[in-house]
């Protein structure tokens, strides 16, 4: 995810980080992979039904044969503490990835109708619920999400 | 490790397999990792086509490896064709659990999309996309936690820390490539150094 919002939004500047933060959210809300949701919908959009299995094969082709290849070589050195090691660190170095992915999309926040204070009081409840407590995901959108979308409504004026 | 089952994997008992993800597939709002202990109880508690090893390993590698995470699904379908077979079968189990998995869920993402980007101008869809927002945002800084703290001893693992917090600030500040940040973290790790 935040390598997609890295390509699309960063490098080749195809979606605002605006628009970024709005597909995501249907990408989130809807069954199946949110990563590949977004990508077949801007597919889609961009160029309709190829587009979108485009999109789809170009996100899991490599990714598929790379983690069927590490699952063959894991088989032969799961134990083996330097390959623990290194997946430690590569574990750290992908969570660092996406705390950057939210911080510059926090930036797009600037400009939502909800004005900032609503965007922290819904964000940090949101956050603890689901990172701290570890709820399931579904009640955080139902509930916090639901609230964000009634407010954005009354802030809307038709 | 326990030894691998040895399956005989009938045509009926892959269309059930397909079934079952497709079925899993349209439930899996916020993401198939939130269906795994579904998984489990079918495919190793009731199937018996796994053991609990290969099931759990399927999850670790696919955390680990590059790529979006729902390719534990290609996994476990991987593991299922090799219990019963050679290579061939397990390419086979990853078309069938892949295909289940993202084909209900792709089609119905499409068609809303579709309809939402048509009336986008709606209010209500303007209010939904906006109200949204802090949400996912708040999300995806949980998900870094989430893996931050996958660690079991802040006290020790502060050096974990440390460079998630590093990697955090060097991506957000500039341009550098993440891959080379991930083989930064790799040659760290393999010698130890987090």
């Amino acid at each position: 995810m935040a390598v997609a919002q890295r390509q699309l939004v960063e490098r080749k500047r195809w979606m605002t980080r605006q628009e970024f933060l709005e597909e995501w959210s249907i990408a989130q809300i809807m069954p199946g992979p949110n990563v590949v949701n977004l990508s077949t919908m801007f597919g889609a959009r961009r160029f309709g039904l190829p587009g979108a299995l485009a999109a789809m094969a170009g996100l899991l082709t490599i990714p598929l044969v790379l983690v069927l290849l590490v699952a063959l070589v894991y088989a032969r050195f799961a134990s083996h503490p330097h390959v623990i090691g290194a997946l430690r660190g590569m574990g750290a170095v992908v969570a660092g990835l996406i705390f950057a992915t939210a911080i510059k999309l926090s930036s797009a926040l600037k400009a939502n109708p909800l004005g900032i204070p609503v965007c922290i009081a819904l964000g940090v409840p949101c956050f603890i619920g689901v990172a701290l407590l570890r709820w399931p995901l579904t009640y955080m959108l139902l509930g916090l999400g639901a609230v964000g979308c009634l407010l954005a409504y009354r802030k809307l004026q038709p | 490790m326990m030894a691998a089952p040895i399956l005989v994997m009938r045509w009926l008992d892959w269309l059930n397999l397909l079934v079952h993800y497709l079925y899993y597939s349209v439930l899996s709002v916020g993401g198939a990792i939130a269906l795994a202990s579904e998984m489990h109880r079918y495919l190793v508690v009731q199937q018996h086509w796994l053991n609990e090893a290969q099931f759990s390993s399927s999850i670790a590698i696919a955390q680990a490896a590059p790529g979006p995470n729902i390719l534990f699904v290609a996994l476990l379908g991987w593991n299922i064709g090799l219990n019963s077979g050679g290579i061939a079968a397990a390419l086979f189990g990853v078309l069938v659990t892949m295909t289940g998995i993202l084909l209900p869920s792709t089609t119905l993402c499409c068609i809303s999309a579709h309809w939402l980007h048509r009336n986008r101008d709606l209010r209500a869809v303007r209010a939904f996309k906006q109200g949204m927002g802090p949400i996912v945002v708040a999300l995806i800084g949980s998900i870094g936690w989430i893996l931050a703290s996958a660690h079991s001893e802040p006290a020790a693992d502060w050096r974990l820390w440390l460079l998630t917090a590093a990697t955090g600030l060097i991506l957000w500040r500039s341009k550098v490539h993440f891959l080379w940040l991930l083989a930064a973290g790799a040659i760290l790790g393999w010698y130890g150094m987090v």
